[in-house]
């Protein structure tokens, strides 16, 4: 316990860096995987072949592999970092993108086509249809596995603890090398600050769920 | 092919489009060949960096880490889901004294990130690698599979298990007999998506010093020298990417089956539950 008291400072400023990486990475993410699914749902052939390359690749990579891409290959090749956090930024906002993409493809997809066809035929605009009839029918289906997808993107957020990054893993794995006697306890203490910020996101994805459920 | 956006495009919307195509593509093309060239200043298509392909020892190591990365996900696999089977009836058992605690567990279990499991094993019961990856994977896997399989049997008609009681099965028969047989027969396609998941997430194995594909390719570009590292990497990531795609492709394939023989005639009303398999 001593070993946990003694360091809330430490667990304090990881549990901030955590939520600074995991709050930046996750606004990119949003806008990339958004253009991503737009991309996607475009008349355009060759947008369409590249957003569906990119997220099939990146779904199916181990974020792992984008880390060490990111943080190890990139400055081989002549890209440096000031920062490692900056590495740990582009990992996760690239990964994290290609899922938000397939959530909002998806929220897209499951309004049935009849819907714009109905708002189509009273003559609305391309604009109004989205804006009146398809969007806020997609969101509603799209906004609780976006929440899933950024509670992951905030367990995900540990690996960059493994890459040099200092967050929360990272120090809990710090202060389990210098506590070596009190190792449980200390990465109780980890798991503890994780849960903070996973569980109550976990409690508004369900809610909101109830909340915005279309009976269909 | 029409979509929820659009209509099918006429003769004018088919020319514009295809205009927009040839931009993209040239656009695509054009920042590919500036990723190459970059890549070629930097000397990465030089053959030599490539001819260390051509050594059997190189491909050993590599199949090894292959080797590795396999017999853990399939190992983990093959605990997780029967665990996760049965963490899902105690988290739905009638009696709340058994279904709050098995909640808690699970909440805990899913609300931490893998490579911290990984890390408390291996450092707690000071086990080797290999059985910390394991037990990291099976612990959090279970609690997601036991998840999917809930909501699998809460998708069924409730007609199910009152038919099952009423013909004088107890819970637990009807729960087995009837509810979880439909239950994973219904969630496989995303029972699969998760192993996709769990093969993923066994490249965190790095994290914790087991001998997995990644390592191997800091082993030997630690031994090769740094001038390897890019082909090596680019190798290794591309045998991961093509296995994931692989399972990805049973999961589609595993849908489609089941959408088709629902299309021909089984009684199936509402649609499947959507649940994307999470990062």
């Amino acid at each position: 316990m001593d070993a946990i008291l003694e360091n809330l400072p430490l667990y304090w400023e990881g549990l901030l860096r955590t939520l600074f990486l995991s709050t930046v990475s996750g606004v990119i993410a949003l806008v990339l995987g958004t253009l991503l699914a737009a991309a996607r749902v475009s008349p355009v052939a060759a947008l369409r072949g590249f957003s569906m390359t990119y997220v099939e690749v990146l779904r199916n990579t181990p974020l792992t592999i984008a880390f060490f891409f990111a943080a190890i290959v990139l400055p081989r090749l002549g890209v440096t970092f000031e920062q490692f956090e900056v590495a740990a930024i582009i990992a996760l906002s690239a990964y994290t993108a290609a899922f938000i993409a397939e959530a909002v493809r998806s929220g897209v997809n499951s309004v049935p086509v009849g819907q714009a066809e109905a708002a189509r035929s009273i003559g609305m605009k391309f604009s109004q249809v989205l804006s009146l009839i398809i969007l806020p029918q997609a969101l509603r289906t799209v906004i609780p596995p976006l929440i899933n997808i950024l509670i992951a993107l905030v367990k995900n957020s540990s690996v960059a603890g493994a890459f040099f990054v200092l967050e929360l893993f990272g120090y809990g794995r710090q202060l389990a090398n210098t506590y070596g006697d009190q190792v449980l306890a200390v990465l109780l203490g980890v798991a503890f600050f994780y849960l903070l910020l996973t569980v109550p996101l976990g409690i508004l994805a369900s809610t909101v769920e109830k909340k915005v459920a279309i009976s269909r | 092919m029409s979509s929820v956006l659009y209509d099918v495009p006429g003769p004018k919307a088919r020319r514009v489009s295809l205009i927009g195509s040839i931009v993209g593509s040239l656009l695509i093309l054009g920042l590919l060949a500036l990723i190459i060239t970059t890549l070629a200043q930097q000397g990465i298509f030089e053959g030599r960096r490539w001819a260390i392909f051509t050594r059997a020892d190189v491909w050993m190591l590599l199949g090894n880490g292959i080797g590795a990365t396999l017999s853990a996900a399939a190992i983990a696999a093959i605990i997780a889901f029967p665990l996760g089977l049965m963490l899902c009836l105690l988290r739905i058992s009638d009696a709340a004294a058994v279904r709050i605690p098995t909640r808690v567990v699970l909440e805990f279990l899913r609300g931490m990130p893998v490579v911290l499991m990984m890390f408390f094993v291996l450092l707690v019961f000071g086990t080797n690698p290999f059985i910390a990856v394991v037990s990291g994977l099976v612990l959090y896997n279970a609690a997601v599979f036991s998840e999917i399989i809930r909501a699998g049997i809460q998708s069924l008609p409730k007609g199910q298990r009152e038919a099952g009681l009423t013909i004088g099965l107890t819970s637990f028969q009807s729960r087995m007999l009837i509810e979880l047989p439909q239950a994973v027969r219904r969630m496989m396609p995303s029972l699969v998506a998760q192993l996709v998941v769990l093969l993923k997430d066994t490249s965190l194995g790095y994290i914790v010093a087991y001998g997995e594909l990644l390592r191997a390719v800091q082993v030997m570009a630690d031994f090769l020298g740094t001038a390897f590292l890019f082909p090596i990497f680019f190798v290794a990531a591309a045998i991961y990417i093509a296995i994931n795609i692989c399972v990805s492709r049973i999961a589609v394939w595993i849908e489609h089956r089941g959408t088709k023989k629902a299309a021909g005639g089984v009684a199936k009303a509402e649609p499947e539950p959507i649940e994307a398999a999470v990062p």
